[in-house]
């Protein structure tokens, strides 16, 4: 068991001609996920490492039978690139593309209410479930199947929690990033409950950071529904305020949205907080018991 | 990107919104020219800074003498403003707007920006207007008021008519509810069609004669919809930017300038960040954030060293990279070929972790570099921080 992804997921990407997305669609395929089409407007009857191009979604879908689309489609057309995927009966889309417009989120979040479709991102690193599926851009050999899941805001930030978890014997199940936006698809709560319900995790790595109160909706969810032990980073307790700090969700605003304010909120959950990223996995460890 | 309030005043006088007479002076000649032509009762001069405070800080004059704005002029172009919002170098006043005087009968607070959980645009309004709105929020948040906007649909009158009930507008002024209504659409329009992040409007008053005017503006567009939009970009004032952060985003490196002692280099926004805050729990202070992006090249590691060391506060650089996609052993020839480019005289600090971490910590330690590798965050942290000295 796993959460999102596993070994039966069939992934389109699209984008794939491109250079973010021909280089990631091979190292997906590599680790082992189902890369089956990419889709590329005007492409269609090329290749990409073997992987078939569509002109459209619709078409890989009906082609291919893919049930999730992993995005790397430039900003300025990247809401249209999900609107697409979504309309042609895709289930799960994980956005990369760092950069979209706000507004064109609004609208795109707005489209997909209340459809049976979820979106993981924009603007993150994509999800992995260990040794099944790597839908994203995150390095896979750094992971170790375990038992730790780990949810995050971040891209690098995750890496290093994710090696930690492997140096230490502990391993993942899956990693899912939600990214550094200020209007995105999945939330953490979304993943908590995901994580809570899986056999295979024993415990959950959350990390956030500045801007927005995600982590205090977090650390409600956990209080009530959560029983599987959190370790929690949140990054950002030397910002400046009114500065956004390279994603476009980590501003602290009107004093709202403080590392302090948000970890607070998660002790008081019984989130074991940790002040240095670097005892990560040390904290989930002793969570552990281990 | 900020934009100065004569700046938002045009944008708002485009999409209907109503604005004093005003124009943008910078010198007592215009002033004068443009003083004679508005011909008015009341005359403002303002001083434009990207900062809030203004007023409290001197930068807001008014006179009824039309043969006083020159004087005006002269007194605030190249004065340095110190509000809350400057912090304590202040900012050089360069721009002022010179517009009729509004006489006020009643001060309102209006703003419009996405609320991050629902993914709405969402109006804030307040009858605490000419307040700052977090210490309004803070103290009495009953008087604030939400009213989200469906995204499908757009602004609704009857999103007009939540807002202007909750304010009490009708027994306030009936007349004035119509175009009041008719100015939130307006102004959700100009928010939605610029891709604003925040459009705000404060104090908005009601005159004695109970006309709308917007009396002070703020508009802060989203980066990533520039592109889209010529017009905004134009607006832009490098003068309220630091001279570090324009050369980073030249470099397209995405750089903030901090207050402290050590200046640190990191790919990836989020492990950015957490480099700052290691070094401060370490002892120190992070100088800056830097994010070099995930392909870390020669080039961007040469432009990240030349733009830490000219930041005269930097007394050691941490480098800091979790190499993903990206080979360690690549940055680390990088940051070798760049320290010899770039004369480094303070402590260097370099951790290397991920692909091909060993070879990278090779390349270093055999460089003949004046350098400490580590391979340990907290390790690092720490080296970096007992090289320069805590902080005092």
């Amino acid at each position: 068991m796993s959460i999102l992804v596993n070994k039966n997921t069939r992934v389109v990407v699209q984008g794939i001609t491109g250079k973010e997305g021909s280089f990631h669609a091979t190292q997906c395929k590599a680790y082992g996920t189902q890369v089956v089409a990419g889709v590329t407007p005007g492409k269609a009857g090329q290749e990409v490492e073997g992987i078939p191009v569509f002109n459209t979604v619709r078409d890989a879908v009906k082609k291919s039978q893919c049930d999730t689309s992993l995005i790397f489609v430039p900003p300025p057309f990247c809401a249209d690139a999900i609107l697409e995927a979504a309309d042609a009966g895709v289930k799960l889309i994980i956005c990369i593309t760092e950069g979209i417009p706000v507004n064109d989120m609004v609208k795109v979040k707005r489209a997909l209410y209340g459809r049976d479709v979820r979106l993981v991102g924009p603007n993150c690193p994509g999800v992995i479930t260990v040794d099944e599926a790597k839908i994203g851009i995150m390095p896979g050999f750094i992971h170790k199947k375990g038992v730790v899941g780990v949810v995050s805001r971040s891209g690098t930030l995750t890496y290093e929690a994710v090696h930690q978890l492997t140096t230490m014997g502990l391993g993942e199940t899956t990693c899912v990033g939600i990214g550094g936006d200020p209007v995105n698809g999945t939330g953490f709560v979304d993943v908590l409950a995901l994580f809570e319900k899986d056999p295979e995790t024993q415990a959950i790595v959350m990390i956030g950071e500045i801007g927005g109160d995600a982590e205090e909706k977090a650390a409600e969810f956990i209080k009530k529904q959560v029983k599987k032990p959190v370790v929690s980073f949140i990054a950002g307790i030397t910002a400046p305020p009114g500065r956004r700090m390279g994603h476009a969700g980590a501003i602290i605003s009107g004093g709202k949205g403080t590392a302090t304010e948000k970890m607070k909120s998660l002790e008081a959950a019984g989130v074991r907080v940790v002040k240095n990223p670097a005892e990560i996995g040390d904290a989930v460890k002793v969570a552990l018991g281990r | 990107m900020n934009v100065h309030e004569f700046q938002a005043k045009q944008l708002f006088g485009q999409f209907g919104v109503p604005v004093p007479r005003g124009k943008e002076i910078t010198s007592p000649e215009a002033g004068a020219a443009w003083a004679a032509e508005l011909n008015t009762p009341v005359f403002v001069v303002k001083a434009q800074i990207h900062a809030g405070g203004r007023g409290k800080a001197g930068g807001v004059k008014i006179t009824k003498d039309k043969a006083a704005v020159p004087g005006l002029v002269k007194e605030l172009i190249g004065k340095t403003l110190i509000t809350h919002q400057t912090g304590p170098k202040g900012r050089e006043v360069r721009r002022l707007l010179v517009e009729e005087g509004a006489a006020i009968a009643k001060e309102l607070y209006v703003s419009i920006l996405v609320d991050r959980d629902s993914g709405w645009p969402v109006f804030i309004a307040s009858t605490e207007g000419g307040m700052e709105i977090e210490v309004v929020a803070a103290n009495t948040p009953e008087k604030i008021i939400r009213e989200a906007i469906d995204p499908a649909v757009g602004f609704q009158s009857y999103n007009g008519r939540n807002i202007a009930f909750a304010l009490g507008l009708p027994a306030m002024e009936a007349a004035i509810v119509p175009p009041f209504i008719q100015m939130l659409g307006n102004l959700y329009r100009l928010f939605m069609d610029k891709n604003a992040a925040m459009v705000e409007i404060n104090p908005l008053v009601i005159t004695g004669d109970k006309k709308l005017i917007a009396l002070d503006g703020k508009v802060s567009f989203d980066d990533n919809a520039l592109f889209r939009h010529a017009d905004v970009q134009q607006m832009r004032d490098l003068h309220e930017e630091d001279p570090l952060e324009i050369e980073a985003g030249e470099n397209n490196l995405n750089y903030i300038k901090l207050d402290g002692n050590i200046g640190c280099m990191v790919n990836g926004a989020g492990l950015a960040m957490a480099t700052m805050d290691v070094i401060k729990l370490a002892g120190s202070e992070p100088a800056n954030f830097l994010d070099v992006g995930g392909g870390a090249t020669k080039e961007t590691v040469a432009a990240g060293f030349r733009i830490l060391l000219k930041d005269p506060n930097v007394k050691g650089i941490f480098i800091n990279i979790f190499g993903g996609i990206v080979r360690c052993e690549r940055i680390a020839q990088g940051v070798i070929d760049a320290a010899k480019e770039v004369k480094i005289n303070v402590p260097l600090v370099v951790r290397l972790q991920g692909t091909n971490a060993d070879e990278g910590r090779k390349l270093l330690a055999e460089s003949g570099l004046k350098l400490e590798v580590a391979n340990d965050l907290w390790e690092a942290a720490q080296k970096i921080v007992k090289l320069t000295g805590k902080a005092a």
